[in-house]
């Protein structure tokens, strides 16, 4: 054992410079694993946060709503407003569909009442007036992204004059955002791959440096895993400063970007915290380990073959 | 202690068999010399009693053991029945002759204090006393030599393969070694092949001679002498 540790010692100030050269790689890929990481964490928070809160409103006829100015008439007669039979009718509808866990009616009064709160400090609170809000229903659904089934039937209920639901809106998003992350993923894996090529090699090279040593360990019956050991002990100590410097990196992604500036003036969105860093470094550090000891292996087998 | 069965040895590439049905049995404690033009075949011989390489065809059998069909994991531990040294001495520069041959207790695995007590003893028996310090770069030809030889029985082998140890040695000094090797042999009855060009130390000796040609065997003499006459 004492050996071992020897072996890898003179080995690592042998290879210095590669040894660095195969830290930096790890560390600029995994990083860069890391940050896929938490952009998926990120993408899941928001969507999470989102689709939580989504209810899809079903709005009801007014007088007004069918036929004045063009607006979307719906199942609306001109000029009536939902009847209570249609009303009893819509609710028992959505009551009845699988997918809707609560369904709850909401007034025209307050419908007023909670917009006058939200804008209570703008100038928008005196935009609207109570006779321009609208009866509707808020449907909570079971799993927020099924949503289609319910939203298309509320729509041909008579007695309802407009369905509305985010997924429109979120849903050309987060494709965006899903693109995104598997481009982020394509690049990590391109450079964790140049990574494992990069530590091959290096393990290539001091095979060859080493190779008086190695022959007479053969020579002498030197088992596979004693002359394997070294070198991927050598691995391991450049993987774990690829994984510290890239743990921090993380970390301070997350410090600087995240909390102290993403946190503070977009309030509105959900954002990861250090729950999220935490699995990221999880992650770099199953994967640096990996990286080391996987292509070490590999190529011990190859050119440290008894 | 081995046994070749018609055992021919291709190398990739090649049309000529560097071992053409080679048929031999060397037993424990023998003293062989090996003998034979360059390209005779003689280090392919060795190489495949230590599984450096597998026959192409025949049979194998060292210390018990049927090399051919031997899993690659089983091979470092059989290694170790076998101590081998070559021309050029193959030490590690940098690393004193005591380094040197603790090197290969130390790679096996063995314990600290048994090497401590160990390697002075094969200093002294290659009487090498005084020089333990020494780098191989500070060493002559002859005493670099002898360190290998040691480092090759550290282990306590029952084979001994020497690849013409006195192929780079002045006459004086070869036989200084040829007694070094045959008291080994004698002394623990370490099975010694020896594979050489000296035709001095071969006669002087008088012991079993394998002589080799195209990669066959033309000669297997016990009490043999380098002339064929
Ligand atoms: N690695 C190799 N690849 C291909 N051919 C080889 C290899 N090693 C040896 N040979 C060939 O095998 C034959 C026997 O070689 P070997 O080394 O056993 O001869 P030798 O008797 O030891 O010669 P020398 O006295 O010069 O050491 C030769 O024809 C040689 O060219
Ligand atoms: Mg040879």
């Amino acid at each position: 054992m004492r050996h071992i540790l020897r072996e890898t010692w003179s080995g690592l100030k042998r290879n210095r410079a590669m040894t660095f050269a195969v830290m930096v790689t790890m560390w600029v890929s995994l990083s860069l694993f890391g940050a896929s990481v938490l952009v998926t964490e990120q993408v899941d928070t928001m969507k999470g946060r989102w689709y939580d809160q989504i209810e899809i409103s079903v709005f009801l006829c007014t007088e007004v709503s069918a036929g004045a100015g063009g607006a979307a008439a719906g199942n609306c007669e001109p000029g009536q407003e939902t009847t209570d039979a249609q009303r009893e009718l819509i609710e028992e509808r959505l009551n009845a569909n699988p997918e809707v866990a609560n369904v709850y009616y909401e007034t025209k009064a307050e419908a007023y009442e909670e917009y006058q709160r939200m804008y209570a400090n703008s100038p928008l609170v005196d935009v609207l007036s109570k006779d321009q809000m609208q009866d509707s229903f808020r449907v909570k659904l079971k799993d927020p992204e099924n949503y289609r089934g319910v939203v298309a039937e509320a729509k041909t209920l008579p007695g309802v004059q407009n369905v509305q639901d985010l997924h429109q809106v979120l849903d050309p998003l987060f494709s965006v955002l899903n693109a995104l992350i598997w481009g982020a993923r394509f690049l990590a894996a391109l450079l964790i791959l140049a990574a494992a090529t990069q530590i091959g090699n290096t393990i290539k090279l001091s095979a060859f440096t080493r190779r008086r040593e190695l022959g007479i360990m053969r020579l002498v019956g030197a088992s596979s895993t004693y002359i394997t050991m070294p070198f991927v002990m050598e691995s391991l100590v450049a993987a774990l400063g690829g994984i510290l410097l890239s743990a921090l990196t993380v970390m301070a992604c997350v410090k600087f970007v995240i909390i102290d500036r993403a946190q503070v003036s977009i309030k509105a969105l959900a954002w990861i915290g250090w729950p999220a860093a935490w699995v990221a470094i999880l992650w770099i550090a199953v994967a640096g380990v990996a990286l080391a000891v996987v292509p070490t292996l590999l190529s011990s087998r190859k050119y440290l073959a008894v | 202690m081995i046994t070749f069965e018609d055992v021919s040895a291709v190398y990739p590439g090649q049309l000529k068999p560097a071992l053409n049905r080679v048929s031999v049995q060397i037993e424990k404690g023998e003293f062989v010399f090996l003998i034979g033009s360059s390209g005779s075949g003689k280090s392919t011989f060795m190489r495949l009693i230590r599984r450096e390489q597998r026959a192409t065809a025949g049979v194998v059998y060292v210390a018990g053991k049927e090399l051919n069909s031997m899993r690659q994991w089983r091979i470092p531990e059989f290694r170790r029945q076998i101590g081998t040294v070559f021309q050029d001495f193959r030490l590690l520069p940098g690393k004193s002759a005591w380094e040197n041959i603790a090197f290969a207790m130390q790679v096996v695995g063995r314990p600290t204090k048994e090497i401590r007590a160990t390697v002075p003893e094969m200093i002294e028996m290659v009487g090498l006393t005084g020089l333990e310090n020494r780098a191989p770069e500070e060493m002559s030809g002859g005493e670099q030599q002898r360190v290998a030889i040691a480092r090759a029985v550290v282990n306590r082998p029952k084979i001994l393969l020497a690849d013409e140890p006195t192929g780079n040695l002045d006459p004086t000094t070869a036989v200084g070694i040829m007694r070094l090797l045959d008291q080994i042999n004698r002394r623990s009855s370490t099975t010694v092949i020896m594979a050489t060009h000296d035709a001095n130390v071969v006669d002087q000796m008088r012991r079993r001679v394998i002589e080799l040609v195209g990669g066959q065997i033309v000669r297997d003499q016990a009490r043999g002498v380098y002339g064929s006459d």
